[in-house]
């Protein structure tokens, strides 16, 4: 243990050593973890960002918001805005880890590590989400699909930190849901999620955003089963969402079961939205309540 | 590299001196020397090490200790007042919520942030709350009893 340690009080700081070649911690529920785990050492240099009030706070934009890279999962789900217009970051937030890890994970930290399996991810893609990324050479804003490069791996320069994403406001009528294939219901990892955002207009689905999670290597979305959906077929959007992933078999699911349950969790999650685009009410976060759901009147 | 910090654990300020490694569970326990907080899984999984950082339950072996520096930390140790018991450490005598002991600090901690931040939790409400906690002597009924009555009784 021969690392150095800083801890950052402004981006200045912060950004300063990442060009000195730190890494960044903030809730640590990813990096420590992760080195405790054994799957990758802790990095030899830390810049802590957790103190840095700059990436605090969730922030009405016109009618759309600001999250602050450090803005935990906590804070998410329990934020009126993002339980009433953004209600798929909310399903999401609810169902990270457990109450520890939404108190201290964030939002920032759950975007960069980068996971395929990453509650937060879906949701924002669908949402529309830019990142804000700040170096020494100054800031640049990225569309988020545009950010995740594959398994554990971003398009941002090392150099780089995330400091905040904005969501733009949601059209009217907008419904969404996050849903995600669980074995447990705390401390557990996306088997197979899917996010989908509808908006209606006159009673038919006007613009529909379905994302895939734990079925590619990075959170993405699927273009074939929104357009399934805007064409009034639900089922075949649900089939779409499944022909589009592109799974792994790993000590959770074999490939083939998450293709299966991709069809299963997409229409549950198509399902929700439209139910939450009308006006009616599903419980936050949807997972457990949805499946719950299908126990009792199985 | 070592560095100078100072921990509030339980109202007492400490100061220690540590590698950037170092989580909060080995710094509480092993700097300081208060051991009711346990060791399990090691990587976050069992919650045997909760502690609250500024009011918030963090799983202490997987956060570094240099990032709780000037911030309040509180462990099981914290929640009696002298030889009086806090209400949820006499719920779970009471309920019959110990068997090993092992997992409790981690327990009571959780249901301390539970009932912080919810009052008057329903039966699921403390289940989920709980489920990141895991006791291996599988006594889930005497401790989620133990909270329930806790709440009831501060409620």
């Amino acid at each position: 243990m021969s690392g150095t340690f800083v801890a950052a009080a402004s981006v200045e700081d912060a950004v300063r050593a990442l060009a000195g070649g730190a890494r960044p911690v903030a809730g640590g529920t990813d990096l420590v973890v992760g080195a405790r785990q054994g799957k990758r050492a802790l990095p030899d240099d830390l810049v802590a960002i957790h103190a840095i009030d700059a990436l605090r706070g969730i922030e009405d934009v016109d009618g759309g918001l600001r999250l602050g890279a450090l803005v935990t999962h906590e804070e998410l789900v329990a934020h009126p805005v993002v339980r009433e217009r953004f209600t798929a970051l909310a399903d999401a937030c609810g169902i990270v880890g457990s109450h520890a890890t939404r108190a201290q994970g964030t939002v920032g930290g759950n975007l960069m590590n980068a996971s395929p399996a990453m509650e937060t991810g879906g949701p924002l893609l669908c949402f529309g989400a830019t990142v804000t990324l700040a170096s020494e050479q100054g800031t640049r804003q990225l569309p988020l699909d545009e950010l995740f490069a594959g398994p554990g791996e971003t398009t941002a320069r090392a150099d780089e930190l995330l400091t905040a994403v904005e969501l733009p406001e949601p059209a009217p009528a907008t419904g969404s849901c996050y849903v995600r294939l669980e074995y447990r219901r705390q401390m557990e990892i996306a088997v197979v999620g899917v996010t989908a955002v509808v908006t209606l207009r006159d009673g038919k689905v006007a613009d529909a955003r379905i994302a895939l999670t734990a079925l590619a290597p990075t959170v993405r979305r699927a273009p074939e089963a929104e357009a399934a959906l805007v064409a009034g077929d639900v089922e075949a959007a649900a089939q779409a969402a499944a022909a589009a992933s592109a799974p792994i078999s790993d000590v959770r699911a074999s490939e083939d079961y998450r293709r299966a349950m991709a069809a299963v969790i997409a229409r549950r999650a198509i399902e929700a939205a439209l139910a939450r685009a009308r006006g009616e009410e599903v419980p936050i976060p949807a997972s457990p309540a949805l499946h719950g759901a299908e126990r009792r009147t199985a | 590299m070592r560095y100078e910090a100072t921990l509030t654990v339980n109202g007492v300020a400490y100061p220690v001196e540590l590698e950037p490694g170092v989580s909060l569970l080995a710094a509480v326990r092993d700097r300081i020397g208060l051991t009711g907080a346990k060791e399990g899984c090691d990587d976050s999984e069992c919650g045997a090490c909760m502690m609250l950082l500024d009011g918030k339950p963090v799983n202490a072996c997987s956060y570094l200790a240099l990032q709780a520096d000037g911030r309040e930390v509180t462990t099981v140790e914290g929640l009696a007042s002298g030889d009086e018991l806090h209400p949820l450490q006499t719920a779970f005598l009471e309920q019959v919520g110990v068997q090993c002991g092992f997992c409790t600090p981690g327990m009571l901690i959780s249901a301390t942030a539970l009932l912080t931040q919810n009052p008057s939790p329903s039966e699921e409400e403390v289940r989920i709350a709980l489920s990141g906690n895991l006791c291996r002597c599988t006594g889930y009924d005497g401790i989620v009893k133990a909270v329930l009555s806790a709440a009831g009784r501060s409620g």
